[in-house]
């Protein structure tokens, strides 16, 4: 883009774009992840709790047994995947979704309304109509986004925040209003038709077919941004939005604003996926901030699709884990969120060690010749 | 008479960047009240060098005299404190400020600008400038706005003036009345170092002059005693390379023909004005302007890269455009060579991207054009300014399309490289496409052009192929 906001809004975030996937980023994201557990299990002695406890808690809780690994920490990796892939795919094109989490409300709020309207159609119809549903609604939610962006300059990283705010607003109005249940003592709507429910991946356990669906996204955008045209633009325009237009002839405005349809459909997905395989109803809060979870998710992976599945699944663990934590050992949860920012930060701290320079040089403007280089 | 004090002095200065040794040994001793030219090609380490003296890079070994005195220089403050002053090649001026504010910025206290206008009125009276002081950085032509670099500098105490490559920017009459200053600087206590790979420049206006080569000084002598023979020989080790003649032939049929032709810039300024010329086949259209007359404008929509405000242009889909910034806007630095290859043309791709194939082509493309990278998965940004060119022209020409549209194709680029890729655009155009070249300097453009269109304000007028008669037009005299 050539308009002079996003072009600063591209330096001061840009800096993102040095996090590369390789194997170097997932060596280090083990040493991460082993210090993290190092300095939690330090922190819970100092706190005074019985840190080994907690610990086994966590890792029962989550990767430890079949049944925690089934049908929690895979159940709650699938809508981090599907809203990390959104959040991986824009900030390679250097679209900043922080919206992920409205457009995943929405996809829900659409899903379950195509589902409580068409309650009678057969399960072959409606629950393939509710998921493309939630995906289209997801869709149009960060199309505003787009619209904004492209007709008027505003910055996506602005506008996708706020339309989070309204979309939880507006998710508040529905589950009290037309979505409500009958009896209108609940703020939530009626449970959506069985024929809606996501059929489950292993019997016994909660494990649903979202799951693959998360996976098979993961697989194809890992394919796309390699090997089709579409997704050589995108990468382009995130790299040098300049020598896309100008070397490329690249429509910088389009590619942006179809990789925000693309992200916004991947986080309507996610919500859609929710109520059909979860939540089988709309609530307030259906989200716990998936959608910003996921852009930790995203930048952990390296904004690299399939380190999207294998990140998505270590987070959707350490939540799952965080709870059987509170559980057994009296552990807040909430620390888990700790632990999560910790691993990005330690991540990004030594995926740049080498890059500092070059990013100091691009804070300072492309005005002053950067000091550490070469003539 | 007693030979002047030294002002500056740098010895044995070593400075290595990863594997790279940009510095060895390089020493440079300038006398005060002198103007001294730093001499070398790109890459030599002439910019290192001045960066060491200034602040900006810490040298790994080697030792610093101001004023006879050693010293440590941590930044470029510690430079301004010692009366040392830079004018960088990129100009380092804050667009949206007055000249005044700019001049303040990096002062201490408080900002009186009453106190600061009449500092900037003394500078400009001092050096014979003229420079408004409330006028907007971004307002100022690109000669104005190296005034203004040269008057912070100087407002800030400056004794010692660093240039890096001062005339790159400015027509030939403007470059005289830069040197001019530069000479009255000295003559009135100053002293000057003058960065420039120019010849003629070094030898008409500076007293004594260093040559680097590979990171070390290799000549350093009064001006009086050396020549320009002898001077260029020590730039590039040994003898010129001779670009390959080439016999001209008729041109063929009109390939880019306009009327009428405006084209706005992205602010929408109208930068180019009722444009009416033709391209044919078969021949060099040299451009020749300052910087902002409009030649920007009007190559990019030749080039199809702007649509233009009024008029009409007719010309081919297929054109090999190389442009001007090819950091910023023909190439990927994160991306390999066979995916930088690959961009050409990838909006209108559709499907798959067929790797192999490209990978193959890349590679047989590197040995045709002399690129030297070690394969067609190469990071481009780990290669040299001039291979990268060299790929950009391999990308632009492969296609042989039949209109080449080049913005200073050479800026930066040493002269064996700069000569590979005059030779290509004369191979182009004696394949039978239509060249149009412009280079701010304007020798290059007159070596290249069958014709010449000089651009001044946006408007566009032929002129002969004549120094003395482009200069002239460059600045609006007809």
């Amino acid at each position: 883009m050539s308009d002079p906001i996003s072009d600063r809004a591209r330096s001061w975030i840009g800096g993102w774009r040095q996090v590369r996937p390789s194997l170097a980023t997932g060596a280090a994201a083990a040493v991460v992840a082993f210090v993290s557990l190092a300095l939690l299990w330090l922190a819970l002695r100092l706190a005074g709790f019985d840190a080994s406890l907690a610990l086994g808690a966590l890792w029962r809780g989550s990767f430890g047994n079949w049944y925690a690994l089934t049908s929690s920490t895979f159940v709650r990796a699938t809508p981090l995947v599907l809203t990390g892939l959104a959040v991986a795919v824009a900030f390679r094109a250097h679209v900043w979704n922080i919206g992920a989490d409205g457009q995943l409300l929405i996809g829900a709020a659409v899903a379950t309304a195509v589902g409580l309207a068409f309650g009678t159609a057969p399960a072959w119809v409606l629950l393939p109509l509710a998921l493309v549903a939630g995906a289209v609604g997801g869709g149009c939610w960060a199309a505003i986004a787009a619209l904004l962006r492209t007709r008027f300059g505003v910055l996506e990283v602005i506008s996708t925040i706020m339309l989070n705010f309204v979309a939880v607003d507006l998710v508040g109005y529905l589950v009290r209003g037309p979505l409500q249940e009958p009896s209108h003592a609940y703020p939530q709507s009626n449970p959506i038709p069985a024929a809606m429910h996501l059929p489950m991946l292993i019997p016994g356990t909660r494990l649903h077919w979202g799951f693959v669906a998360g996976a098979t996204a993961a697989v194809l955008l890992w394919w796309g941004m390699r090997s089709t045209a579409a997704g050589f633009r995108v990468r382009a325009i995130g790299a040098n939005a300049d020598a896309a237009r100008v070397a490329g002839r690249i429509d910088v405005a389009r590619t942006t604003t179809n990789v925000l349809l693309l992200s916004g459909a991947l986080s309507g997905l996610a919500g859609a996926i929710e109520v059909c395989g979860v939540t089988f109803a709309l609530y307030e809060n259906i989200s716990p901030g998936y959608g910003y979870t996921a852009i930790a998710v995203a930048l952990l992976a390296g904004l690299d699709p399939l380190g999207v599945l294998g990140t998505g699944i270590l987070f959707g663990g350490l939540e799952a884990g965080a709870l059987s934590m509170q559980r057994e050992a009296s552990v807040p949860s909430v620390v888990v969120t700790a632990i999560e920012a910790a691993l990005v930060l330690l991540l990004l701290a030594l995926s740049r060690r080498g890059s500092a320079t070059s990013i100091i040089s691009r804070f300072a403007g492309a005005r002053l010749p950067s000091a550490e280089e070469p003539s | 008479m007693i030979a002047p004090a030294e002002s500056l002095a740098l010895e044995n200065i070593s400075r290595s960047f990863g594997a790279v040794r940009a510095l060895h040994g390089a020493s440079l001793v300038v006398r005060d009240r002198t103007v001294h030219a730093v001499l070398g090609e790109n890459g030599a380490g002439k910019t290192t060098l001045m960066r060491v003296a200034f602040g900006l890079v810490r040298p790994d070994a080697g030792t610093i005299r101001v004023r006879g005195r050693t010293v440590t220089i941590a930044s470029p403050a510690a430079a301004i404190a010692l009366g040392l002053g830079m004018v960088h090649q990129h100009f380092s001026s804050v667009p949206a400020m007055t000249v005044v504010e700019n001049v303040a910025l990096g002062g201490r206290g408080v900002y009186r600008a009453k106190h600061v206008r009449a500092r900037v009125r003394e500078v400009c009276e001092l050096v014979g400038f003229e420079l408004d002081p409330d006028a907007r950085a971004s307002d100022l032509s690109v000669g104005a706005q190296q005034r203004l670099e040269i008057v912070t500098a100087l407002a800030r105490g400056a004794r010692t003036l660093i240039l890096d490559e001062p005339t790159a920017v400015l027509a030939p009459r403007e470059a005289d009345d830069l040197l001019g200053m530069l000479r009255r600087f000295a003559d009135t206590g100053g002293t000057v170092v003058l960065i420039t790979h120019k010849l003629p420049e070094a030898l008409a206006v500076a007293d004594d002059v260093t040559v680097l080569r590979h990171g070390q000084t290799v000549l350093a002598q009064a001006v009086g005693a050396v020549d320009s023979v002898r001077l260029a020989q020590a730039m590039i080790g040994g003898a010129p390379p001779i670009e390959t003649r080439h016999e001209r032939r008729a041109p063929g049929a009109i390939v880019v023909a306009t009327r009428a032709l405006g084209v706005r810039d992205a602010r929408g300024v109208l930068r180019a004005k009722d444009i009416s010329l033709e391209v044919r086949a078969g021949e060099i259209i040299g451009i020749a302007g300052v910087d902002g007359a409009g030649q920007h404008e009007l190559l990019l929509c030749l080039a199809g890269r702007l649509a233009p405000s009024t008029g009409h242009i007719e010309r081919p889909a297929d054109v090999g455009f190389v442009p001007e910034d090819r950091h910023r806007d023909a190439l990927i630095l994160d991306f390999d060579v066979a995916e930088n290859l690959a961009l050409r043309g990838s909006g209108a791709a559709r499907g798959r991207i067929a790797w192999r194939p490209i990978r193959t082509c890349a590679a047989a493309l590197l040995t045709e054009y002399d690129v030297r990278a070690p394969s067609a998965d190469t990071r481009v940004g780990t290669m040299s300014g001039g291979n990268q060119q060299k790929l950009v022209l391999a990308r632009e020409l492969e296609s042989r399309p039949p209109l080449v549209i080049v913005e200073n194709p050479t800026r930066g680029l040493d002269i064996a490289a700069t000569a590979a890729v005059h030779d290509r655009l004369r191979n182009a155009r004696d394949g039978g496409a239509a060249v149009t070249v412009y280079s701010s300097d304007l020798d290059e453009v007159l070596g290249l052009a069958d014709r010449l269109i000089v651009m001044f304000d946006g408007r566009a007028r032929e002129v002969p192929l004549d120094r003395d008669a482009a200069g002239r037009a460059m600045l609006g005299a007809t």
